[in-house]
């Protein structure tokens, strides 16, 4: 490897952490549903990155690369369905506020 | 401050560019961006087949999906985009604060931690992890496809499909 | 046994998907015919009588480690009889090919999905497979676009989505601390003081939570279980969040918090949360499956009340009170699906005097209500009794005194809505509805029996429960 890599957990712990916050913080900031979205895939890096980081630290790289691909191939199917139930959602209300629905509130 | 360090920095700011800009192109350009950012990361760490699918597979499928969703649903003209400019600054303004606040107050943590020693024999090559011992997630991995392909069945057709 | 549970449906669905668009009938006789036998074999396992062995060949060639005991026979005969009761259900109400097709596969996916949740022994696995289970459940609510579908598929993806982020971040956390992801080897992380071990199963605690829609996580459950499609409802109450949430906790307390107090404050105080809110929820709605959604919330605290009571007793009355929930509630939401056919609203306000015209519908839904509410001779009151019990042996006398309390509040909220819905005065629009078709009686006569013949024979049952052990 060309890049010196720190053995601290403490540090990958706080980078994890920023880019948890981050992903929380913009999926209940806004009312627009593809951003809810990135905040997701946001998420769902961080923990990626947190897999990794125990994988690393714990010697264990090949039970984890094995568990992030399974989490990669999840992940884009769940951005697939996303992206389908937003399609049919602007298809019904013609807007991605998930506030403007034309249905009936019950 | 190593470089691995940079790059983890340089990680989060392309994660907060795509939380906080307001053109969704933008922001789908910053989500690619970060996972390319991570993928660089997760080869120097040694992960290089999770590497190589996060690039791929991230950075690239998901960006497709993204920009074609964007292009599908795009309506607005984009004087509006000004206006709105001002309303998600306000909701936004404090993440990265609050982001450097919370990197700052984290970096006083010093405590041991009791993390599991490596086994002694290494512990095996990925491959040989993924096919011989994991093969429920495999299947599980067929399953959630085929799951998806039948969102995509029910998601993505036309107007005009009723059910009772 | 193990991995033909597995592998019979996934052929089957490949098989199913490969037939000629003419075939109307037998996609449902096979569907029909494989939660059926499922049902058998998994109620047989615990005997003994049938002999697996011929199996063999396949499980050299194929290394799934699976194993059945019998916390998995209660998921796999719940689900089995959940998915008897959907397909009856879904056969009466879907009538375009297209959707029955699409419905049929994707039931046949979360089946897959929900016997792998049954017999997995490894965190991440069980991770997997309740993902597989919760993206088939999202796209079955998303079956009809009808008013709140698609927002409720939305909210049910999202809070599912960052329960899965909670639970591999604890699966890291337990990598860190366990170095394997085992049940085994989580639990003697966790035995062996280490800190990072607690936090993991904090973590895939919260986890579990979302998915289970207990409080404050319970925002999808209404929505998703409303606007879904009638059978898509019967199998989403009936087994889905139980099995994708619940049942989890249900395999993992008793070894991952052996006798930790935290451990079990924390399950009887989200378990009380969860049955006095959606109790009271409840009371309040005028949609009828709404209602029905809000009460599976509180049912579902109960069980999770359970796990935190006497530790001889909790489980069984967990598991007890989960089998009596699948088929009380899959039973009320078919019923509500025939009403709901029959009159084309669900609002309860417009509904009245329904007993005179639909009357197995009325009786049926008597029962069940009956039964969750905890009266006897029904099944519901023996497993409430249970749950009281559990929890005043365990030392919980307040958590006993909350459930029997909040039961009461059950019993108002059912009496409501046998009032507004099956009672009173017939209006005038509804003067000329009859009662429903076979395909929807049938399975509701059946659930409706099961109730009151567990209810009548449950005291020779304890016995060889007790004896035999969960």
């Amino acid at each position: 490897m060309l890049i010196e890599i720190p053995q601290s957990f403490w540090l990958y712990f706080i980078f994890f952490i920023l880019l948890l916050v981050d992903g929380l913080w913009c999926m209940l900031a806004t009312v627009n549903l593809l951003r809810m979205l990135i905040g997701l895939e946001v998420l769902m890096k961080s923990v990626t990155f947190f897999l990794i980081v125990a994988g690393y630290l714990s010697g264990r790289m090949a039970l984890a690369q094995a568990m992030v691909i399974t989490v990669i191939v999840i992940e884009v199917v769940v951005v697939v369905a996303a992206a389908g139930i937003i399609l049919g959602f602007f298809r019904k209300n013609d807007s991605l506020n998930i506030r403007n629905t034309r249905d009936l509130k019950g | 401050m190593t470089l691995m360090t940079i790059i983890l920095v340089l990680l989060v700011i392309a994660a907060l560019w795509a939380s906080m800009t307001t053109l969704l192109l933008r922001a789908t350009i910053a989500l690619a961006l970060t996972s390319a950012l991570l993928a660089v990361v997760m080869y120097s760490l040694g992960a290089t087949l999770a590497a190589v699918l996060e690039l791929s597979v991230c950075a690239g499928l998901i960006s497709v999906v993204f920009v074609s969703v964007i292009s599908l649903t795009q309506r607005k003209p984009f004087k509006e985009y000004v206006t709105r400019r001002m309303r998600r600054l306000r909701r936004f303004w404090p993440l990265p604060l609050v982001l450097i606040a919370i990197g700052f107050g984290l970096s006083f943590i010093h405590a041991p931690l009791q993390i599991v020693l490596p086994l002694p024999g290494g512990d095996g090559d990925v491959r040989t992890v993924l096919w011989n011992l994991r093969q429920l997630d495999l299947f599980g991995q067929i399953l959630i496809l085929l799951a998806g392909v039948f969102g995509v069945l029910v998601l993505f057709k036309g107007e005009g499909k009723d059910v009772d | 046994m193990n991995d033909l549970l597995l592998l019979v449906p996934f052929l089957a669905l490949i098989v199913l998907n490969l037939l000629p668009k003419s075939a109307r009938v037998t996609p449902f006789v096979v569907c029909f015919l494989i939660f059926l036998l499922q049902t058998a074999a998994a109620a047989l396992q615990p005997f003994g009588v049938i002999d697996w062995s011929f199996t063999a060949p396949l499980e050299r060639v194929i290394g799934f480690s699976l194993v059945v005991d019998n916390l998995s026979v209660l998921l796999l005969v719940s689900t089995g009889i959940a998915g008897l009761a959907a397909i009856l259900v879904g056969r009466a109400t879907l009538k375009e090919p297209r959707s029955r097709a699409i419905f049929l596969s994707l039931l046949l996916v979360s089946l897959i999905g929900i016997n792998g949740i049954a017999m997995v022994r490894d965190l991440f696995t069980l991770f997997v497979f309740v993902e597989v289970t919760s993206v088939a459940a999202v796209i079955l609510v998303t079956l009809r676009e009808g008013p709140g579908g698609l927002e409720g598929a939305w909210k049910y993806l999202l809070l599912s989505s960052v329960a899965s982020v909670f639970m591999l971040a604890s699966i890291g956390f337990f990598l860190l601390s366990a170095g394997g992801i085992t049940f085994d080897q989580a639990a003697a992380a966790l035995a062996a003081p280490a800190p990072l071990a607690w936090v993991a199963a904090a973590l895939f605690m919260c986890g579990l939570f979302v998915k289970g829609a207990m409080i404050p996580f319970h925002g999808w459950l209404a929505d998703a279980y409303t606007a879904a499609p009638a059978p898509v409802s019967v199998f989403l109450a009936g087994i889905v969040t139980k099995a994708s949430g619940i049942f989890a906790l249900m395999r993992l307390a008793p070894s991952l918090l052996p006798a930790s107090a935290p451990g079990r404050e924390i399950l009887l105080v989200v378990g009380a949360l969860a049955a006095v809110a959606g109790a009271f929820l409840a009371l309040g709605q005028s949609d009828m499956k709404r209602m029905l959604a809000y009460s599976s919330i509180s049912q579902m605290g109960y069980i999770v009340m359970a796990l935190g009571g006497a530790p001889s007793l909790a489980l069984l009355a967990a598991s007890f009170h989960f089998f009596n929930h699948t088929v009380s509630k899959a039973q009320l939401f078919a019923n509500a699906a025939a009403v709901e056919k029959r009159l084309g609203t669900r609002d309860m306000d417009k509904m009245g005097g329904l007993a005179a015209r639909m009357p197995v519908t009325g009786a049926t839904a008597a029962v069940a209500t009956l039964s969750i509410a905890g009266l006897p001779p029904f099944a519901g009151f023996w497993s409430k009794l249970l749950v009281v019990i559990a929890l005043w042996n365990g030392g919980q006398r307040v958590f006993a005194v909350i459930a029997i309390l909040t039961s009461l509040v059950t019993l108002g909220y059912f009496l409501v809505l046998q009032r507004k819905v099956f009672f009173g005065k017939i209006l005038p629009e509804w003067e000329s509805v009859r009662e429903a078709g076979a395909g929807l009686l049938l399975p509701v006569i059946a659930l409706a029996l099961i109730t009151v013949a567990i209810g009548i024979g449950f005291p020779f049952l304890l016995p060889m429960l007790l004896g035999g052990g969960v």
